[in-house]
């Protein structure tokens, strides 16, 4: 049943009762799909407003574009990198083969710890050239955004590293499938946000 | 057979306590999470009571209270201000009844994400805990409004700008991110959870009203959290986000370009869908109290759902209503007024319905009863003065008056704190299995609602003539004449005796949970599925080893051709006739598989 | 049936409390008259909607009270009658609506023939600044700002070096009948110049500048508030605008300096006593705000005779005050904390001038 149908539904009247139990779906998603799903909206909404702001200040006089280290770029690979691992750890996991799973995430996760690793090293050379966060807006913002960011990618490693110690232990292939597949989704949506924010930063 | 769930919806893991202490302290059921929620609420809430008894002091009486000076006094009004908003409404509204009601009422288990639900109450506690340490640091709270507004925020000058800001910002972000792990489990149950034949639109609006308000709280507290932070590194850390060059105090500051128009534009883009976070719950809850005591179904029920989606849609495209004299490009304020008198269509809608649910109906005066209708009147007053100040030239002389705060206080502080006690008269039942006592309970309500309209309606007056908010002391001001000096004494004596009585209410709760009339199952007839539990209380589960089957909407009172007065929600067609006293039991016919 | 005797009570009391009573608006004093106008349309369309609501729900309760022996109407919706009170609404809305949106297009059209005046706030003081006899503003930001020039007027800007600066009286003037753009600067936080009188009013915001404008139709002089949260002194904040006949106006103007001649002659401070100079400054920068002349209660303790009295301090010493400690107090203020007051004055970092004439100042006042 389409929504609109659903939203004028005459719910009080007798013949409304024959589509009573079609709300669900024959195949409704996990719940924690749905979750993390939502939970991306939220993200979503919280950077389109740090977008929405950096674009209200860079109108301001006193915007001056800031200095890009190489150091982004390669991060930006790494990024790529990690979440291509975490694809084929999925794809690998519909298939039911469990090394290539395992292997997947590892390196899905390491990569993305070094691409941390790596943003806090950009800190450090931002710093060391002069640039601090109180600097310049440009640079305000670039602290900010990468921390939120990054802090976004650390929850999905502490996550990450729940889903590993299930695959360590092998518990119950659909939990591992369901890990998995919600640690790939998380790791597209990140990447696709970081690289927004990267072409942002560096166009302006 | 009764409704198992279907295969393709995981039965939840439900985590069963055994020790005091999962059971009541760190517990995953969401009637124990509701109750925690409830009573972390209520005492901050008691908190900022106390502080706007203190603030009324003042504005009444001047100079009496040497302890409140200036400062406090603005310390005074913007702690008030951010608990009642934050910490008692949006926390109590979601977190307690949302909590309570959503797998009652759509017939689950528990939350789907309970261990979430869990977290999201205690990072609440430590939202709430760092808030009030801020009454403990040296400086004290910050006295910045509860607007926070840069630059004055974070300058001296305004008390609280060393540490009291600093815990208000963190604070808040502590408390967005306990809301975001309990709004998760909100919206994701309504959606996941529901039991079989519980139709969207057989939701009561109960549910409707806690899961929009629900989705516009995750989406707009990311405005608050992104504007607290920018704050945060303003003030720790020296950036401009929203800092221009600034002369404080006669020293030249180290900030300069930023915007604080820019702040308010992300403040108010949560703060005005705050507003409806607070008020659709209360529509969608007295939607269903006054259905249950006038005996009839909710007049206009499809209507009632679409304006609270509209309302909630639209609430994200007023937000500059709040800055039409803030000194922003003036030309918004044509888009702005258009939005918000819009808005005013559905809101006007829905208390049309309200009262046409009255009409032809068959009405109990019990105390759910009558706060409702205390609710609809207050809530057409404030209704009617946002009007006045949305739209655009009528704000300008009334902005920043007392007319704003009469306002505010009687739609979103006043009506939903209504239609909050006329819930816990009506759900305390279920709770605790006893009835609240009624003759401490019509005191309570007349002394609140009279009280209150002898607060606020008066002190729109005020704002005609003139007086501004946030004032300390109107002394020396020609204007304001003695007769409205005299009103703001006689307005402080009806706070401080409406302040009182809530501790009759409290006292209340403590006394009926231990002596109060045994309610039994039902004690309101109603037909909705949150009261058709096997027992009342309901237990860790709810609902036995199956889940009920959901027949019909949440509004069948009076139904024609039916035996009794009401037909429960669980109720097949084919029992309308019969007794409904076996139906809970009984097995369902072919027509409901 | 108490609810419905006091619904209806209320509704002929809420009536009635706003004929009767005492409480409206001042007496206008600028052409704003049309705002009052929507404003009255406002509260009679919405005190008819308030009015019929209660009047039918205390009209409803009374005629469906429970009775054992009936039952409710079942009727889940009726499309005709939402759509009609659907149409009504939204016809009452726009009729608030248009009006209104018509006279915000006046607000925001500033006339060609206005006249500026710049209004600079700051905590928690006024002060103005004219165009001189070329008529225009000279350029100003808070980067100008010194003592010597308060309003930090652009000294290289030719313009500006006529223009007329009233930095410390507070009081403003205005001519009658001649519609004026009062532009709105601050040099700390935000603040909002309100005159009840005039209805409109405006924020004032760091780094930029706001406006609004009006005319002025009425003779007097009304009191100068401030409409936004600035702080501890925010309620302390006010000023006078007086409006007056054009010669009046023209006589007044003409006898303030210029800021050409407040910088030739070495700031607005130059030439004054010490005495005077003290007195600038405390006002200059705020002091006053806090710390009161007459003995009355404030933020800080009051300036009246302070000079020689002993103070209790929160540590349960006594200090009896002198020179030396009033210098430790300004620089250094929460080194001592008299009993009673809040940790709460900034540290100022004056110069030891300054701090000598704010001491000779606050001596003064003692005799
Ligand atoms: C007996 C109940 C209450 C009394 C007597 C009361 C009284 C006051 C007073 C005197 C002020 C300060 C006004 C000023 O100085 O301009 C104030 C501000 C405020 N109140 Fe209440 N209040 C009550 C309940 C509530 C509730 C339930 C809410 C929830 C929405 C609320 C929200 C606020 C807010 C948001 C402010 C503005 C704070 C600010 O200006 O920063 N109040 N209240
Ligand atoms: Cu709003
Ligand atoms: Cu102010």
């Amino acid at each position: 049943m389409g929504i609109v149908k659903k939203l004028t539904a005459k719910s009080w009247s007798a013949e409304n009762s024959a589509s009573d139990d079609q709300h669900l779906s024959a195949i409704s998603p996990h719940s924690s799909k749905i979750g993390l799903r939502l939970f991306l909206a939220i993200v979503t909404s919280l950077f389109f407003l740090v977008v929405a702001a950096y674009k209200m200040r860079m109108d301001l006089a006193d915007w001056v574009p800031m200095p890009e280290p190489d150091l982004l770029w390669y991060n930006t690979v790494i990024l790529i990198a990690s979440s291509l691992a975490m694809e084929w750890a999925r794809r690998a996991a519909r298939r039911g083969q469990a090394q290539t799973v395992k292997l997947g995430m590892m390196i899905g996760g390491l990569l993305a710890i070094t691409f941390l690793v790596g943003q806090l090293v950009a800190w450090q050379e931002m710093a060391n050239l002069g640039f601090y966060a109180s600097s310049n807006p440009a640079n305000s913002f670039f602290y900010m955004i990468t921390g939120i960011h990054g802090l976004h990618i650390l929850g999905g490693v502490i996550a990450w590293t729940r889903s590993m110690a299930r695959i360590g232990r092998g518990d119950d292939e659909d939990k591992i499938k369901l890990g998995v597949d919600l640690c790939a989704t998380y790791w597209h949506f990140l990447l696709l946000v970081w690289l927004v924010m990267f072409a942002l930063m560096i166009s302006t | 057979m009764d409704y198992v769930a279907p295969a393709e919806v995981e039965d939840l893991e439900l985590h069963d306590p055994d020790t005091f202490i999962t059971k009541y302290v760190w517990s995953q059921d969401h009637k124990v999470i509701a109750v925690q929620y409830s009573i972390i609420a209520i005492a901050v809430g008691l908190v900022a009571l106390v502080l706007s008894g203190l603030m009324r002091l003042q504005l009444g009486f001047p100079g009496m209270f040497e302890f409140i000076n200036p400062a406090t006094y603005l310390q005074f009004v913007t702690m008030h201000g951010m608990i009642m908003v934050i910490y008692l409404l949006t926390a109590l509204f979601l977190g307690g009844f949302g909590n309570y009601l959503i797998p009652l009422m759509c017939g689950a288990r528990d939350m789907v994400f309970p261990y979430m639900n869990m977290l999201s109450v205690w990072v609440y506690l430590l939202s709430v805990i760092i808030l009030m340490a801020s009454f403990f640091v040296p400086g004290g709270p910050t006295g910045a409004g509860w607007t926070l507004y840069p630059p004055q925020a974070i300058l001296q000058g305004t008390p609280g700008s060393d540490w009291g800001i600093i815990l208000m910002l963190v604070s808040l972000v502590v408390f967005i991110v306990a809301f975001t792990m309990g709004g998760l489990n909100y919206v994701t149950t309504v959606l996941q959870a529901r039991t079989r034949g519980m139709t969207l639109m057989r939701m009561p609006l109960s549910v409707w009203g806690i899961f929009i308000a629900t989705i516009l709280g995750l989406l707009a507290f990311p405005a608050l959290f992104v504007s607290g932070i920018m704050m945060l590194l303003d003030r720790v850390i020296g950036t401009s986000f929203f800092m221009p060059v600034i002369i404080s105090l006669g020293q030249q500051l180290d900030y300069g370009g930023g915007s604080p128009i820019l702040f308010q534009h992300l403040f108010w883009f949560f703060g005005h869908p705050e507003v409806y976070i607070v008020a659709l719950p209360a529509f969608g809850i007295v939607s269903d109290l006054l259905s249950v005591h006038a005996r009839r179904h909710i007049f206009g029920y499809r209507m009632m759902v679409w304006a609270i989606v509209i309302i909630g849609g639209l609430s994200f495209v007023v937000w500059a209503h709040h800055m039409y004299v803030s000194g922003m490009n003036p030309w918004f304020g044509f888009f702005f007024a258009t939005t918000t008198l819009i808005i005013a269509v559905p809101t006007a809608l829905k208390v049309y319905n309200w009262t046409l649910t009255l009409w032809k109906a068959n009405i109990n005066f019990t105390l759910p009863m009558l706060f409702a209708i205390g609710f609809i009147v207050t809530f057409v007053n404030g209704g009617i003065t946002g009007l006045f100040l949305g739209n655009v030239v009528v704000d300008v002389p009334l902005s920043d008056t007392m007319f704003v705060v009469a306002h505010f206080h009687m739609v979103m502080g006043v009506a939903p704190l209504l239609v909050i006690f006329g819930a816990i008269y009506h759900w305390y039942p279920l709770v605790t299995g006893r009835m609240l006592h009624e003759g401490m309970g019509k005191f309570h309500f007349w002394v609140t609602f009279l009280g209150t309209y002898a607060i606020y309606f008066p002190m729109h007056y005020l704002g005609f003539v003139g007086v501004p908010r946030r004032y300390y002391d109107y002394e020396g001001i020609e204007f304001i004449p003695q007769s409205a000096r005299d009103l703001n004494s006689a307005i402080t004596i009806a706070a401080l005796i409406v302040g009182v009585v809530q501790l009759l209410f409290i006292y209340n709760m403590i006394w009926s949970y231990f002596k109060g009339k045994k309610s039994g199952p039902n004690p309101w007839k109603a037909a909705s599925l949150e009261w058709q539990t096997p027992q009342t209380p309901p237990v860790h589960g709810n609902w036995g080893p199956n889940l009920p089957l959901v027949y019909r909407w949440a509004y069948d009172y009076a139904v024609p051709g039916a035996k009794d007065d009401f037909c429960p929600q669980n109720q097949p067609r084919s029992a309308d006739a019969g007794s409904s006293a076996m139906v809970a039991g009984s097995a369902p016919s072919a027509e409901d598989n | 049936m108490a609810v419905v005797i006091v619904l209806v009570l209320l509704v002929v009391g809420s009536v009635i409390f706003t004929f009767v009573s005492p409480y409206w608006f001042t007496p206008i004093a600028s052409n704003w008259g049309t705002i009052d106008d929507i404003l009255i349309l406002t509260f009679i369309l919405t005190g008819i909607v308030f009015v019929l609501v209660v009047l039918f729900m205390a009209w409803a309760i009374h005629k469906y009270r429970y009775d054992k022996n009936r039952r409710s109407a079942y009727e889940p919706e009726n499309n005709k009658l939402e759509w009609w009170l659907t149409i009504l609404t939204s016809i009452a809305v726009i009729a608030m609506l248009a009006p209104g949106l018509v006279v915000w297009n006046d607000f925001i059209t500033v006339p060609e023939d206005a006249h500026e005046v710049d209004v600079l706030g700051q905590q928690w003081h006024w002060a103005f600044r004219y165009p001189g006899e070329d008529g225009v503003l000279g350029t100003s930001g808070v980067q100008h700002i010194t003592f010597a020039n308060p309003l930090g007027v652009n000294p290289d800007d030719p313009n500006g070096q006529d223009d007329i600066l009233i930095a410390t009286s507070q009081v403003m003037h205005l001519p009658m009948d001649r519609p004026v753009k009062i532009l709105l600067r601050s040099k700390d936080v935000l603040h909002d110049f309100y005159v009840p009188q005039f209805r409109a009013k405006m924020d004032m915001i760091p780094g930029q500048v706001s406006y609004f404008w009006l005319t002025p139709i009425r003779e007097g002089t009304f009191e100068i508030l401030c409409a936004e949260l600035c702080g501890v002194g925010h309620y302390q904040m006010r000023g006078k605008v007086v409006v007056e006949d054009e010669a009046s106006y023209q006589t007044w103007l003409t006898t303030q300096p210029t800021f050409a001649e407040t910088m030739s002659s070495g700031g607005v401070d130059a030439g004054v006593s010490l005495f005077d100079r003290g007195r600038l400054l405390a006002e200059g920068q705020g002091c006053l705000s806090c710390h009161s002349l007459d003995g009355s209660a404030g933020v800080g303790p009051t300036w009246q005779n302070i000079f020689g009295r002993s103070e209790t301090m929160a540590d349960g010493s006594v200090i009896v005050v002198d020179e030396a400690y009033l210098r430790e107090s300004i620089i250094n203020p929460n080194a001592k904390v008299v009993e009673g007051f809040d940790p709460f004055m900034p540290p100022y970092d004056l110069t030891d001038e300054e701090l000598e004439a704010i001491i000779a100042f606050m001596r003064g006042e003692g005799e």
